[in-house]
């Protein structure tokens, strides 16, 4: 019977901590707003969270691209369709790629540093600081974290899908020889704006405030000691790796599962 | 005398322990008070329900006669701006100056001009001995100099009522010394009322007004420094003296000797 009651504990246990995260999440955005207090804080935290990413954003776009294209060459040479390879890589990266290798990027660079920063504030007793000085710490240390997350991922998708294309031009045409007119011209014609790169976009704000969401509740949520916080650490990237891979197939079945 | 704080049959439980089983404490405003006790029986607890962080299972606590647990967010806020708290880590914020720390509470809650800021921040830096460290960060200074850092920040917006969670664990004998102190004159000078949550017995004997001993989920004994020194309550007396047994015993709850190294009896 002890099984059905671990069974029963971690059910509770994980309904409680949705409902924690909830009203975490309440608590940060739904708010009188502090425009002149928070901007500020939001924008050092854009630069923490997203200038901060971008060098790992754009090697590894351009190291996408480069893959891609070489794979993709390998493939559409045998059948004299190398000619596509421009529209291949694009709509690969701004579909799927893009969205997703950023997001898990994003979640192994940003989100793993909001979760240990907020959880050794806690620790630190910064956030009980904070309550006792009368400034809520939901406002003042999430609610920044959070809009900075929402607003940075989305433009991080873009440059690395922006630098994957140039990537796959450096491979597919100046590499390989493929027809730089046919790459670009071919590439503008069947990439579609707003099925392709707006419904890109809408994945990206999607993972983006799912994968700060997690971050940054596993922080505020963590049992505030170097083992609490190492496990609190570890599960922001697992929980929001899975959570960008699953949700990914259901907004990809949803945009263009069914035509 | 007036009470500043008033703490009424209170019981307190945490995951199913009972941490306090209906005590009742009264703070005088204006005097230092100090909260005694073995490790482990919540001192830290006592202030963070004191501070409304936590809510009690029952009783009452007031500050200034208003009811603390049943007051509106927004209420407890407010009137959180009037107390404050000197965590035993000190709490500075570690990606601020020591300037800046202290500048927050009036950057956060006044409408001060930058030049006035830097007057107040200044002063109180000047009042714990720091005002040649306001351009170093958190990390820079030693355990003894964060906690009068925190110190600074915890006076900067004239509180009425202060907390001090452990301010002397850890510290060597000279910061001890200053730490003591500080916390005396601090309270002279401003008028202030002191809650000294510690185990230190020696420094609290000459700072404290009024002590409080707890222990076992109780208060065990209370009154002046004096009076407790010739307390007959033999809890108090082992508390006081140090001894290792005693009605707080060496040994934490454990099957009988026999029973763990011979198996059964």
């Amino acid at each position: 019977m002890q099984w059905l009651a671990n069974i029963g504990r971690s059910a509770i246990d994980t309904v409680g901590s949705f409902g924690r995260a909830f009203l975490m999440l309440m608590g940060a955005i739904i708010a009188k707003p502090q425009l002149i207090k928070n901007t500020p804080l939001t924008i050092k935290q854009i630069y923490v969270v997203g200038v901060q990413s971008l060098l790992i954003i754009v090697v590894s776009g351009l190291f996408i691209g480069m893959v891609m294209a070489l794979q993709g060459y390998t493939i559409l040479v045998g059948y004299g369709a190398e000619g596509s390879l421009g529209p291949m890589v694009a709509l690969s990266l701004l579909r799927e790629l893009g969205p997703v290798v950023t997001a898990l990027l994003f979640a192994g660079r940003a989100g793993s540093a909001l979760t240990a920063e907020i959880g050794l504030m806690k620790a630190t007793e910064q956030l009980s600081s904070l309550e006792m000085m009368a400034v809520d710490p939901l406002r003042r240390v999430v609610a920044p974290r959070l809009w900075a997350g929402i607003i940075s991922m989305p433009m991080l998708a873009i440059i690395f899908s922006a630098v994957g294309i140039l990537g796959g031009h450096i491979v597919g045409v100046d590499w390989l020889g493929v027809d730089a007119g046919s790459y670009w011209s071919i590439m503008q014609s069947s990439v579609d704006w707003n099925k392709d790169v707006v419904n890109g976009i809408i994945k990206t704000v999607v993972f983006a405030f799912v994968i700060t969401w997690i971050a940054i509740f596993k922080g505020y949520d963590a049992i505030p000691t170097s083992e609490g916080i190492s496990k609190a650490t570890t599960e922001t990237v697992v929980f929001s790796s899975l959570a960008v891979l699953g949700l990914d197939f259901i907004l990809t079945a949803l945009m263009f599962g069914i035509e | 005398m007036e009470n500043l704080l008033e703490i009424d049959n209170l019981t307190f439980s945490r995951s199913g322990r009972i941490i306090y089983d209906d005590i009742s404490l009264r703070i005088v405003k204006g005097k230092t008070t100090a909260i005694m006790g073995p490790s482990g029986i919540g001192k830290t607890t006592m202030l963070r329900l004191m501070g409304g962080q936590l809510k009690p299972d029952s009783g009452d606590i007031r500050f200034k006669g208003e009811s603390i647990q049943s007051m509106s967010r927004n209420r407890l806020f407010t009137v959180r701006r009037q107390m404050s708290m000197l965590f035993q880590s000190g709490a500075l914020f570690t990606d601020m100056t020591v300037y800046d720390n202290i500048a927050f509470p009036l950057r956060e809650h006044t409408k001060l001009s930058e030049a006035e800021i830097k007057t107040l921040v200044l002063l109180k830096l000047q009042a714990v001995g720091l005002r040649g460290a306001a351009d170093l960060m958190p990390a820079e200074l030693s355990g003894g100099m964060a906690r009068r850092a925190a110190l600074a920040r915890a006076i900067a917006l004239d509180p009425e009522l202060i907390m001090y969670d452990e301010p002397f664990a850890g510290q060597d004998p000279i910061s001890m010394g200053v730490l003591v102190k500080l916390i005396k004159a601090l309270n002279d000078a401003l008028q202030l009322t002191s809650v000294v949550v510690t185990h230190d017995v020696t420094e609290v004997l000459t700072i404290a007004d009024y002590i409080y001993i707890l222990a076992e989920k109780k208060v065990i004994g209370s009154g002046t420094p004096e009076q407790i020194k010739q307390s007959d309550s033999p809890l108090v007396q082992q508390f006081l003296k140090g001894h290792a047994d005693g009605p707080v015993p060496f040994h934490y709850p454990a099957d009988e000797l026999e029973l763990t190294f011979l198996g059964a009896k």
